[in-house]
């Protein structure tokens, strides 16, 4: 699945590559500057990816933690051994945070790695009209990574309790993807604009706070509040359902 | 059922023990005691809530009501005291298909926090060769056969030094070296001490290794006790070959025993309707005292003896105990009229 995230900054990348000029204005944003600097690949990348790929890959690692083991028969030796419920859990979300930490770091550095290959790479310009050095621009890209995965860790908490409730890891792995998409669609309606702000895919999109000079961190400190209280509240939720369930997988 | 005297110490106890999915009750009642090192069957038709109960034995599924005692210890509430010393086969094997042998066992073992991760790699060693799967430890389990998952199952439970075996149909899927094999397994841990609970619906296999057994039926437990007691439960019969069927059966009538033929149902005389030299096969229940040789009833040599006298070609006579198969049968039902 990793591969799979790193094709996309490649495909972006050789698909400007080969193509003449892209006119400004269409497509991604920043897909026509990257001719000029190579390191907006990885920035494209990630902006392209977030809506759906990303949410998807954190999905069905997520949906597959404990419902994948109650799937394959390996729940029940686990809970033998005796592994503990609270451990295990624990030990399942931990492994979907890593992933949910590794896929836009992937994406990024994948992208400003090819971006790097194909096109010139410089100083870039930030949104505040400052300009910055590429090796700023890099750690800058970092940051959009970081962000992300903790917006990812909200839907990692719900892939982990939607785990639970079931023993057929697909279901598990759907739902939770379909939750996001939900997500992203309520947020996209103006009628519910009082929800918005409780919607675990709301702030996903706004990282370009991290692309201004001096930083301004409140996008990233609502983003980390609000992820957190998704994690505390599903993984309260999982741990209700996982701590009593009978497991007859 | 047969209480067992309370200075036997017990491995595992379950009094009351239910399970309700449902409208369904799948364990009823269940009063278990398995005195510790016996060798344990635990047997019951398909359905008849064995593997529920051995879920709820280990804190899988948390029970409708009852209590469970395992070594001594509650269950599930010192579950992280009595796991580690149990080893448990739930269910037939279940390993990540795409790892080896073991890396499986290296994984599973990894999950118990209890265990010295520094002996694992050695521990993991003398697990598969106590199963004979040392040859295919670096194979991927998505290409054992059946037979060899189920050993992979058992080397598991065998990880580390268990006080308790729960085996829940260990020789399925196993040829017959790899049933024997698991016999002997199964007899080398209960002489160092372990208790081997087994659930089993093959019964000559529970006849063979076991020294204790229960049979379940419809969730419900319908006997317990050692295997000589649950044979006792049943009458003792005599079996006569002979080719004068009826000279035989006015003997035996005259002795106050009624015989019945029975030529085709057993494996001994096949086929005896047609013009069989060895002649037909009488049964004749023997009444319970004759077997304790009490006084008034008929001795087995006294049957002989008279038929004989009257001039009965005898090719064969033998007492018979009651098989457990026929015990089980008896308790459970008959065919598929298995009560559900």
């Amino acid at each position: 699945m990793l591969c799979a995230l790193a094709a996309i900054p490649i495909l972006i990348a050789v698909a400007v590559r080969l193509s003449s000029a892209v006119p400004a204005g269409r497509g991604p944003a920043f897909l026509d500057r990257i001719t000029q600097n190579g390191l907006f690949v990885g920035v494209t990348a990630l902006l392209v990816s977030v809506p759906l790929f990303l949410p998807l890959t954190v999905g069905v690692v997520a949906g597959d933690t404990v419902a994948g083991e109650a799937g394959l028969g390996t729940l029940r030796y686990l809970l033998v051994a005796p592994a503990g419920r609270v451990r295990l859990l624990l030990v399942k979300y931990a492994g979907a945070v890593a992933f949910a930490v590794t896929a836009p770091l992937v994406v990024a550095l994948v992208g400003a790695a090819i971006g790097a290959a194909l096109f010139p790479v410089g100083p870039v310009t930030l949104l505040s009209g400052d300009s910055i050095g590429a090796a700023e621009a890099l750690l800058r890209l970092l940051l959009i990574a970081a962000y992300l995965a903790v917006s990812l860790m909200g839907l990692s908490a719900i892939g982990l309790f939607m785990s639970t409730l079931t023993d057929v890891p697909v279901g598990a792995m759907a739902s939770t993807v379909v939750l996001s998409v939900v997500s992203q669609v309520l947020d996209a309606l103006p009628q519910l604009d009082w929800l918005h702000p409780w919607l675990f895919s709301h702030y996903w999109l706004d990282f370009a706070d991290l692309l201004r000079q001096p930083i301004a961190w409140d996008s990233f400190l609502t983003n980390l509040l609000l992820q957190g209280g998704y994690i505390a509240v599903f993984g309260a939720l999982a741990y209700g359902r996982f701590i009593t369930k009978d497991v007859l997988s | 059922m047969t209480a067992v005297g309370p200075a036997t110490e017990l491995s595992i106890e379950t009094s009351g023990l239910s399970k309700r999915f449902g409208h369904q009750l799948a364990v009823d009642g269940v009063d278990l005691a398995v005195p510790k090192g016996s060798v344990f069957g635990f047997l019951g038709p398909n359905g008849s809530g064995k593997t529920t109960t051995i879920r709820l034995m280990l804190g899988l599924a948390a029970a409708t009501s009852g209590s469970v005692r395992l070594l001594g210890q509650d269950m599930p509430g010192q579950l992280h005291e009595v796991l580690p010393r149990v080893g448990a086969l739930v269910e037939g094997p279940a390993f990540y298909p795409f790892l080896s042998g073991a890396a499986n066992l290296h994984r599973l073992d990894a999950a118990d926090p209890h265990v010295p991760a520094a002996t694992r790699t050695a521990r993991v060693h003398s697990a598969l060769e106590r199963v004979g799967l040392t040859h295919a430890a670096d194979k991927k389990v998505r290409a054992y056969s059946l037979g060899m998952k189920q050993r992979l199952g058992i080397a598991n439970a065998l990880l580390a030094p268990r006080e308790l075996l729960v085996l829940d149909e260990p020789t399925n899927g196993l040829d017959p070296q790899g049933t024997r094999e698991i016999r002997s397994l199964v007899r080398s841990l209960a002489a160092n001490g372990a208790t081997v609970f087994v659930s089993s619906h093959l019964l000559a296999e529970v006849e063979q290794i076991c020294t204790h057994a229960a049979i379940m039926s419809a969730g419900r437990l319908v006997a317990q006790g050692t295997l000589a007691e649950l044979r006792q439960a049943g009458q003792a019969r005599i079996r006569v070959l002979t080719p004068d069927p009826g000279a035989a059966a006015e003997v035996l009538a005259r002795l106050g025993l009624s015989a019945a033929v029975d030529g085709a149902a057993t494996p001994a005389a096949p086929g005896s309707t047609d013009s069989n030299d060895a002649g037909e096969v009488l049964y004749a229940p023997l009444p319970a005292a004759a077997t304790a040789a009490g006084a008034g009833a008929v001795a087995p040599e006294a049957v002989v003896e008279a038929l004989v006298a009257a001039g009965v070609r005898v090719r064969g006579f033998a007492t018979e105990q009651v098989s457990l198969e026929e015990r089980f049968v008896a308790l459970t039902g008959e065919g598929f009229d298995v009560v559900q």
